[in-house]
């Protein structure tokens, strides 16, 4: 493979790394309180208002069941107001954030719910006001949890970012078409492959390891 | 001479004692007082509503230690947390050291339960801190300084005897460490109650003696009231000086530990009692008591006994007053708040014929001196 190639794999990994970072970044600050929220607020809940609960989720549940390439397309005015182009890696990263957001609050609202209600009740019983009772209680003992969802949403980032490729947002899945697909040529197709199998375990094995790490449940550490 | 030996055993004297059975209810300084309370939960997604609690009315004495004692689903739980303000009454007041917490919310609640600790059944640790950590928690939310929290933190480990699993997270310790670092963190805040919710009902009996010797000893050197929820007789028995008994809602007695548990009335307190003293006979026995008697045979007669050496006294006296060779078949006799409580299987012997004079004798010795007594059969 010609040192030029290798410069567009390298380049094109660049741009996956970018969006995927930024998105999931973005992501995390707004389906972290998104997440909590949900986890918190239906009837006799730290923050009931099973109302406002039942319209975010339905909000939730409808981006989330949009297909990804659909949403890019739907939403180019949004992103060329808020990204001032649609076109890019940059521009790319407003429907990565939409898209990873809910997802992240799903699994942010599940690994939540898995804490042990006793301890919000126990830290009532001292007094604690509720802010205080999810920082520090909730998001603490469900970090194990919160990292685990978090290495899941950016996996799957990965695969939303090579589709974002169809709309000239580039990185890897975007080299992989033109290149591999629309130019024949297998080899390029291999090597986008090979990268993005090597980023997933990657960032799998470190989330794994962040979450035993924080993990205290446990007796075998 | 009925006199004079009523005289040396005073115990066996059974009295009403009307004045300390009402002095929970009337106890003029309560740390805890309920007033008219009842609680309501109101029917949701097709559950009828259910009454937890109905027309409770008593204090718990200040510095006491009071059992609140019921089966499960009596109402104990939601009565603890009326306490401190986890629940709210439907109707009627909490005071809780002179200041209403059923009227309190948000803030001043919050701030209010500072001064209320409470221990769980499940200890409810954090498992992503370590013992001197989830001891700090409290703290950290009242918003002590560092150093502070520090000191105090060291100071409360050791106080429940711990001090050297400062840095072990939960998951690290036993059952009993738990529960100390539990009780170490409800008591971080100087509370002036303590409340126990099944606190020892997940540990064994070993444990459970020393988590209950360490509730007393901080309740004499600290002056912690304690209020211990708990469906254990045992576990009144060894701490509790003040019991309330608790079914299906109400408070069917309350009184000193003594007087309730030697003169229990209610059925449910009864069998709070037959779970210490126990009810049934040893197998052998039980097997072999038959409807009919028999010649030369014995009458099965079973006494409740109540009072200081009373168990003792029954035998001696009944063979020495009525000249009886009385068998003694089975007994079990325990203590609770320093009075013996028990029952005594006694064999009496029938005449050659089969006559009964001499159990008719001893019924009414017995009933003459107010032991409650039974007749379960005979054996040969």
């Amino acid at each position: 493979m010609s040192p030029e190639l290798i410069n567009l794999i390298v380049q094109a990994t660049f741009e996956s790394l970018y969006m995927v970072g930024i998105a999931a970044a973005l992501g995390t600050a707004f389906g972290l309180p998104l997440g909590v929220f949900l986890a918190t607020s239906r009837k006799g809940e730290l923050f009931a208002a099973p109302l406002v609960n039942r319209v975010l989720g339905a909000v939730v549940n409808a981006t989330r069941s949009t297909p990804f390439i659909i949403l890019v397309v739907a939403i180019i005015p949004f992103t060329r107001f808020v990204a001032g182009t649609s076109i890019g890696s940059t521009a790319a990263i407003v429907p990565l954030t939409i898209a990873s957001a809910p997802f992240i609050a799903r699994l942010v609202e599940a690994a939540i719910r898995e804490v042990d209600g006793g301890l919000i009740e126990t830290a009532s019983s001292f007094g604690a006001s509720p802010i205080q009772i999810v920082l520090k209680v909730l998001i603490p003992e469900a970090l194990p949890g919160l990292l685990l969802a978090l290495t899941l949403a950016v996996v799957s980032l990965l695969g939303y970012s090579a589709m974002v490729g169809a709309v000239g947002g580039g990185g890897l899945g975007d080299l992989g078409i033109r290149y591999g697909y629309q130019r024949f040529m297998p080899e390029m197709m291999l090597a986008v492959v090979v990268v993005l199998i090597a980023l997933v375990q990657l960032v799998q094995s470190a989330g794994d390891y962040l979450a035993r790490r924080v993990n205290r449940r446990l007796r075998h550490r | 001479m009925k006199a004079a030996s009523m005289n040396a055993h005073p115990s066996l004297v059974v009295g009403e004692p009307i004045e300390t059975r009402a002095a929970i209810v009337t106890e003029p300084d309560a740390m805890v007082r309920f007033e008219a309370i009842s609680k309501t939960y109101p029917a949701y997604r097709g559950k009828p509503g259910v009454n937890a609690l109905q027309n409770i009315d008593f204090g718990i004495p200040r510095g006491s230690i009071t059992g609140v004692i019921g089966r499960s689903g009596a109402g104990k739980s939601s009565l603890v947390r009326l306490i401190n303000g986890l629940e709210k009454p439907t109707t009627g007041r909490v005071i809780v050291d002179g200041r209403d917490i059923s009227a309190l919310a948000g803030r001043e609640l919050r701030l209010a339960q500072r001064s209320i600790g409470m221990i769980f059944q499940h200890f409810n640790l954090l498992s992503s801190r370590t013992a001197a950590d989830n001891i700090a928690l409290p703290l950290e939310i009242a918003g002590w300084a560092k150093a502070d929290i520090k000191a105090r933190v060291a100071e409360l480990l050791a106080l429940v005897g711990i001090a050297d699993k400062h840095d072990r997270y939960p998951s690290e310790l036993s059952g009993g460490q738990k529960q100390r670092v539990g009780i170490a963190r409800a008591l971080a805040t100087r509370p002036s109650v303590l409340l126990s919710d099944e606190a020892t009902s997940a540990l064994d009996p070993q444990t459970t003696r020393a988590i209950l010797d360490l509730l007393a000893n901080i309740n004499r050197e600290l002056g912690v009231t304690i209020v211990l929820i708990t469906h254990e007789m045992s576990v009144v028995r060894q701490l509790a000086k003040e019991v309330v008994v608790l079914d299906a809602g109400h408070v069917v007695e309350s009184g000193h530990v003594a007087d309730i548990f030697t003169h229990p009335k209610h059925p449910i307190t009864q069998s709070f009692l037959a779970e210490v003293i126990g009810d049934s006979l040893p197998v052998s026995l039980a097997s072999r008591i038959v409807p009919q008697a028999a010649a030369g045979g014995q009458a099965v007669i079973r006494v409740q006994v109540r009072g200081a050496g009373a168990g003792d006294t029954v035998v001696a006296r009944l063979a020495r007053e009525l000249g009886l060779d009385v068998a003694l078949l089975s007994a079990r006799i325990d203590e609770i708040g320093g009075q013996h409580v028990g029952s005594l299987t006694l064999g009496i012997p029938l005449n050659i014929s089969g006559g009964e004079d001499a159990v008719t004798r001893t019924l009414a010795w017995l009933s003459q001196y107010q032991f409650p007594a039974e007749r379960l059969g005979y054996v040969a």
